[in-house]
């Protein structure tokens, strides 16, 4: 990772605070924490600049209510340049009342998909995006199922010892379903 | 499903839905097309009939049992899922796999790739009205799969390579088999050639069909056969090399015409170097363990279960708890048949994967169908399906 001092020098230079933290993953590449205000012109100096991270390989959210980390979501940005060979991570971390975040379809159209299964998994919205629906759920789910207060499965097993407290939340959530 | 297409009506155009029952598009690919005689205006993919909550189940699982489903997932390609999954655990818990476990890993991964490339072949002679280049590609595969079925047990859903190394070592018997398909194959894929290569319908139906300019396949972040048959030699085999592929002798195969015949062409010559990759790792599978000898991570053999007390509690600890990977996260990708397969795993410490995410190669390669088809045929629709080559379990996990 020889472009990784300079690179780091360059984004900080260029957003200022917006550069919030950085880190490293375990293969080794990068990881930019920077604000959601800065992330377009993130993307656009790594794009554009002399690293060349012309390839978007993906966007994908982290829901870390679990972890107990604050802010709750971040959304995950894995770039590569061909040049380099080498690979950099943009993380933009969300507020779990406010998980909305620039689209960056402009700058890498290949986001387009990406960033729509990432709201259907999440919930965290793309602002900007052309066409910000639900991808792989069905257009009625009214879940977000990666978000980490969603269980695995839909319902509770009914054994002995919680079959009458399924019952009860059944008749508060929906009474005309467990009359029977 | 997700997301009903808005297509704007008028008296030129007609509406025609496609799927997701429809035996040419692959699996459960559902297309609305919006239809000008018998061009197509506009063609809006719908996916998400074959969305099994992979992402969510993993974090269920120990890191062990995840193995189980990643084959599942592109089932033209589970050797080499399991191993993109086993290299991203392997980052994360700072360890690699012995060298015997290396060479294997890549023979296997390059006879996955020829026979996902086979499936390929047949399926798009059968799109495009030849039904006898799918029973030459599947008679060859079974070879294969006979191959997979002596390593792992199973046909398809292998779970052979785990983080670490291997399940258990190759059985007596498996470099013959291995050497018999090398000797065996050449001579079939220039029966294919023979086939369908100058064979004029063939030509009249691929040639020109789909294209796709170098700049739209990079800005639609496609990758694997297609971008190289548009004359980019990315191949993450070369460019970030894994499991020691720098030491194989092979060439990128590319093409510049960037249609369907392009791509048909690379993913046979792409066979050829894969059938050189398999003969080098074949002659130099080294002795030595296949899987790494700290017990913390791999099962302790059968024999030391029933000799040692310490092997038998790691045993234990291992099927009831699995092994723990340290805090981290990590993006890891190989190169799969059909582009960049990557797995993206934030660890939390515990048995259990935090949270996993699959970029898969089907996903964002099917995103450039409309692109490619507007203007086009209908007729040459489930061509240029069969060029994508997408596999809907890989495309909606």
């Amino acid at each position: 990772m020889a472009a990784s001092e300079g690179l780091l020098q360059a984004v900080a230079e260029a957003i200022g605070d917006g550069l919030l933290a950085t880190d490293e993953d375990r293969a080794g590449a990068p990881i930019l924490v920077v604000e959601r205000g800065s992330l377009l012109k993130v993307c656009r100096l790594l794009r554009d600049g002399e690293w060349g991270f012309t390839h978007l390989s993906g966007v994908w959210g982290v829901d870390y209510l679990a972890m107990g980390l604050e802010p709750r979501f971040a959304v995950v940005y894995y770039l590569y340049s061909p040049s380099l060979r080498s690979r950099v991570a943009v993380k933009v971390p969300l507020e779990e009342s406010d998980p909305v975040v620039p689209s960056v379809v402009e700058i890498f159209p290949t986001a387009n998909w990406h960033e729509r299964e990432t709201f259907d998994m999440f919930g965290i919205r793309f602002e900007g995006h052309p066409n910000l629906a639900r991808i792989l759920m069905p257009d009625d789910a009214t879940i977000h199922p990666l978000r980490k207060d969603v269980p695995l499965g839909g319902e509770e097993v009914e054994f002995t010892h919680n079959a009458e407290r399924i019952r009860r939340q059944r008749a508060a959530e929906s009474p005309e379903v467990s009359r029977n | 499903m997700a997301n009903e297409p808005q297509i704007q009506q008028d008296d030129e155009v007609m509406l025609l839905n496609m799927g997701p029952q429809h035996p040419a598009t692959h699996g459960v690919l559902r297309l609305v097309l919006a239809l000008d005689g018998e061009v197509i205006r506009e063609c809006t993919p719908v996916i998400g009939y074959l969305h099994s909550g992979f992402e969510k189940t993993y974090e269920s699982k120990k890191y062990q049992q995840c193995v189980t489903l990643t084959d599942r997932m592109d089932y033209l390609n589970p050797l080499g899922n399991n191993l993109a999954f086993a290299l991203a655990v392997e980052k994360l818990l700072g360890v690699e796999a012995p060298p015997r476990a290396q060479v294997i890993r890549v023979l296997l991964a390059e006879l996955t790739r020829i026979q996902s490339h086979l499936v390929g072949l047949g399926s798009n002679g059968l799109d495009l009205g030849a039904s006898s280049p799918i029973m030459y590609a599947f008679r060859d595969r079974e070879m294969l799969l006979d191959i997979f079925e002596m390593v792992s047990g199973q046909r398809m859903m292998t779970s052979y390579i785990r983080p670490g190394g291997l399940a258990k070592d190759i059985p007596p018997g498996f470099e013959e088999a291995v050497q018999r398909f090398i000797d065996y194959f050449p001579e079939k894929l220039d029966e294919y050639h023979g086939l369908l290569t100058r064979n004029p319908i063939w030509m009249d139906r691929m040639v020109g069909v789909g294209k796709l300019t170098a700049e739209q396949c990079l800005e639609l972040g496609v990758t694997g056969p297609m971008l190289r048959a548009a004359g980019i030699p990315r191949d993450l085999r070369k460019d970030m090399p894994y499991s020691g592929y720098e030491s194989y002798d092979f060439q990128v195969v590319t093409r510049t015409e960037s249609d369907c015949y392009a791509r048909y062409l690379v993913r046979m010559d792409e066979m050829r170097e894969s059938l050189k990759i398999v003969q080098q790792a074949l002659n130099r599978i080294p002795d030595g363990p296949y899987v790494l000898d700290d017990f913390k991570h791999a099962y302790p053999p059968r024999q030391l279960i029933s000799d040692q007390m310490e092997a038998l509690i790691h045993h234990f600890k291992l099927a009831t708890e699995g092994y723990r990977v340290p805090p981290g996260e990590v993006y890891s990708a190989i190169e799969s048949p059909r582009g960049e397969l990557g797995f993206y795993i934030v660890a939390d410490g515990s048995g259990k994967p935090y949270r996993v995410h699959v970029r898969t190669p089907s996903f964002t390669n099917l995103q450039c169908l409309p692109v490619m088809a507007k203007g086009g045929f209908i007729a040459d629709l489930v061509n240029m399906i069969a060029a994508i080559d997408p596999i809907m379990g890989d495309v909606d996990r």
